[in-house]
């Protein structure tokens, strides 16, 4: 059943109801502090906060050279393709490196933890 | 020249019969589906989410649809085939911009939210201020974007159907705008979703086979297509390098900067982006629907830059720029070139389904909005049943289409990338700020969230108004290039033509100062609870449906 059914609910945020049992507020409390979750928050923000400041800074390298480099870009590396076409394309393999790098951590680093939280929060098995 | 003019005449209306008939097989055959999809709509969570029980493939390539608009395939071929280089930047930064939305929000956002933005941004805050604003912000970035699609139907129209005249496209926008009207009130986010699934596969192929035939007539070689763009070019050697239209001037590489910080902050803001991450099952399928989306967004970016240099190498930049519908007619005029009649209408068929596609995505995420944060959270506090809700936000559905026929019947003559672009330092500067916030810093409070969402929201808005882009740029003859067309009226004193710059650090800045000096504490359980929900699921919205 979905909490829908009877009405949103009301000016709180808004709480599942559906499958497991619906973890009380203390119960939040409780988990945040506890060193179990205290690990998963450092193994996400470890690899999520330090690569979004890379790709940042390698993205906005490209945009200022394109910028302020144009002829240093404009150099030709094979038949008409230059280093501003290749530096582009390198920022779809990064992006998709990245995404790659990111999945493997989520599924081995960052699930199996969340679960266990979650579970004993729920209490559904 | 005359010759020219005359070939673009009529190469530009290709066959309108053939054009309207795939169009109009398009339209039927998605709209069985999605009457058959909405048969199992009955709750609000249908409505709104599609019972959250997408898996991450369909709901990935449903992202892609949703966000590979007109600009994107209109306006990015034909931005590379014009200006070269300069218009690749805009592929690099609505793609790097998906690692923001796969790294910080996409997930947490799944696990904390029901239906809305602005459930997120309001968790732990007081809920009718923040719901409030998060709603103004929501309406207006999503209203932008859809004057941009409904914009770019109107330019599309004249171009494939040879309706130049006034009455006549007004009149497309408005069918347009109706169909996509009937869209959403028949399937809700599940007949929507299947929508943008069809042409995001419709597109994509679409994209594949029109590169693959480009290259294939110039050896597979991805040089030997820009050499023959830049012997096609009035810029010659200049399209294959950054410059052409960003490096005029000092004032111009600074704009260039600040769309370019636009495009990546911007993507992660937008609303009906976010909404779509709640139409999984659970925060892992989220993440499995932005890898789908970035492999699909980023292989259709690539097939772009083979497009826009082959339009420039095929069609020519000279018939396309004296075409109807100038930059953004490149890419049905190179799949006459190639598949003469059948492919052109196509593409066009391919063009329409995608304008279609994301306004029904737009519509139904500011009318969920509307109902959900508006009607019930601020106006009747919480206090009416789902049902209502859910026939708010359909009533709602019917007025955000109506305007949006008018604003985009206005806004018709306007350049469709350039709008998505500012609506894009809309959601960067109102939303992302108080997205990241919510989700990460403990001490972020109401008054922040006011600040940075308003203060967000005004300066890039303002600054739009007082640009060039509203009024008094005029080009070398006189001719005014901003949306007053009136070369007398000009109102502007910000030189700049996307905000982002200045406004993106704004809103960051008010954020933390709205924090630190409000005199009300962080709510601590709220945040707690917003953490450990966020990372970990326990709390989160179950999906009601099984497909």
């Amino acid at each position: 059943m979905s909490s829908d059914l009877q009405g949103p609910p009301d000016m709180g945020a808004p709480v599942g109801t559906g499958g497991g049992g619906t973890p009380d507020p203390e119960a939040y409390s409780r988990a945040q502090v506890s060193p179990q979750f205290q690990e998963l928050r450092k193994r996400y923000r470890g690899f999520a906060f330090p690569m979004t400041l890379a790709f940042l800074v390698w993205y906005f390298a490209f945009v200022l050279a394109a910028v302020f480099a144009p002829g240093w870009m404009a150099t030709p590396v094979w038949g008409n393709v230059n280093i501003g076409i290749v530096f582009g394309l390198l920022q779809f393999v990064s992006t998709g490196l990245i995404t790659f790098l990111y999945v493997r951590h989520a599924n081995d680093r960052l699930d199996p933890l969340a679960a266990e939280i979650r579970d004993e929060m729920e209490g559904t098995r | 020249m005359n010759t020219l003019v005359r070939a673009a005449e009529t190469t530009a209306s290709g066959s309108p019969v053939v054009n309207m008939a795939i169009f109009l097989a398009f339209v039927a055959v998605t709209m069985v589906i999605v009457i058959r999809a909405s048969k199992t709509n009955k709750s609000a969570a249908d409505y709104y989410t599609g019972g959250r029980a997408f898996t991450g493939g369909q709901n990935g390539t449903a992202i892609a649809g949703d966000y590979l608009s007109a600009a994107s395939f209109l306006g990015i071929t034909g931005a590379i085939a014009l200006t070269g280089f300069d218009g690749f930047l805009y592929s690099i930064g609505f793609l790097v911009a998906w690692l923001v939305a796969l790294l910080l929000v996409a997930e947490l956002l799944r696990n904390t939210g029901k239906f809305t933005m602005a459930d997120v941004l309001a968790f732990r805050m007081r809920q009718r201020p923040v719901r409030t604003a998060a709603a103004i912000s929501t309406l207006t970035v999503s209203f932008f974007y859809l004057l941009a699609q409904m914009a770019g139907a109107g330019g599309l129209v004249s171009l494939l159907m040879g309706i130049t005249g006034d009455v006549g496209q007004s009149l497309t926008i408005a069918v347009v705008g109706v169909l996509m009207i009937v869209y959403v009130l028949v399937g809700g986010m599940k007949g929507t979703t299947w929508v943008q699934i069809i042409k995001a596969v419709l597109l994509i192929s679409g994209a594949a086979l029109m590169s693959l035939w480009v290259l294939s007539r110039y050896g597979f070689s991805l040089s030997n297509v820009m050499g023959a763009a830049a012997d096609n070019s009035p810029l010659g050697d200049k399209l294959l390098e950054p410059g052409a239209k960003y490096g005029v001037s000092t004032l111009t590489k600074v704009d260039f900067i600040s769309l370019a910080m636009a495009l990546v902050l911007g993507t992660a803001g937008l609303p009906h982006v976010l909404m779509r991450f709640y139409t999984v099952p659970t925060s892992k399928e989220a993440r499995k629907s932005v890898v789908w989306a970035i492999t699909l967004i980023g292989l259709f970016y690539l097939f772009s830059l083979v497009l826009g240099y082959g339009a420039a190498a095929i069609v020519g930049p000279e018939t396309i720029a004296g075409a109807p519908g100038k930059a953004n007619s490149a890419a049905p005029l190179l799949a006459y070139e190639l598949g003469g009649t059948l492919l052109l209408g196509f593409i066009s068929a391919v063009a329409f389904a995608t304008i279609l596609a994301v306004v029904a995505g737009l519509t139904i995420t500011a009318s969920a909005s509307f109902a959900h944060d508006v009607y019930a959270n601020v106006i009747k506090k919480g206090t009416i049943a789902a049902d209502a809700e859910v026939r708010v936000a359909r009533i709602a559905a019917v007025v955000i289409g109506v305007l949006a026929i008018f604003g985009g019947i206005l806004a018709k003559d306007q350049n469709i990338a350039f709008l998505v672009a500012l609506a894009f330092a809309v959601a960067a500067s109102a939303n992302l700020p108080t997205i990241l916030y919510s989700l990460f810093w403990k001490g972020f409070t109401t008054r922040g969230a006011l600040w940075s969402i308003y203060g967000g929201l005004i300066s890039s808005v303002g600054l739009i108004i007082f640009s060039p882009v509203v009024s008094g740029k005029v080009d070398a003859n006189g001719n005014s290039l901003s949306m007053i067309t009136n070369p007398n009226v000009d109102f502007s004193w910000f030189p700049l033509e996307n905000p982002g710059l200045i406004s993106i650090p704004l809103a960051f800045f008010l954020g933390w100062l709205g924090s630190v000096t409000d005199k009300e504490q962080p709510n601590v359980a709220k945040f707690a609870e917003m953490e450990v929900r966020s990372l970990t699921g326990a709390g989160a919205e179950k999906s009601v449906a099984v497909h």
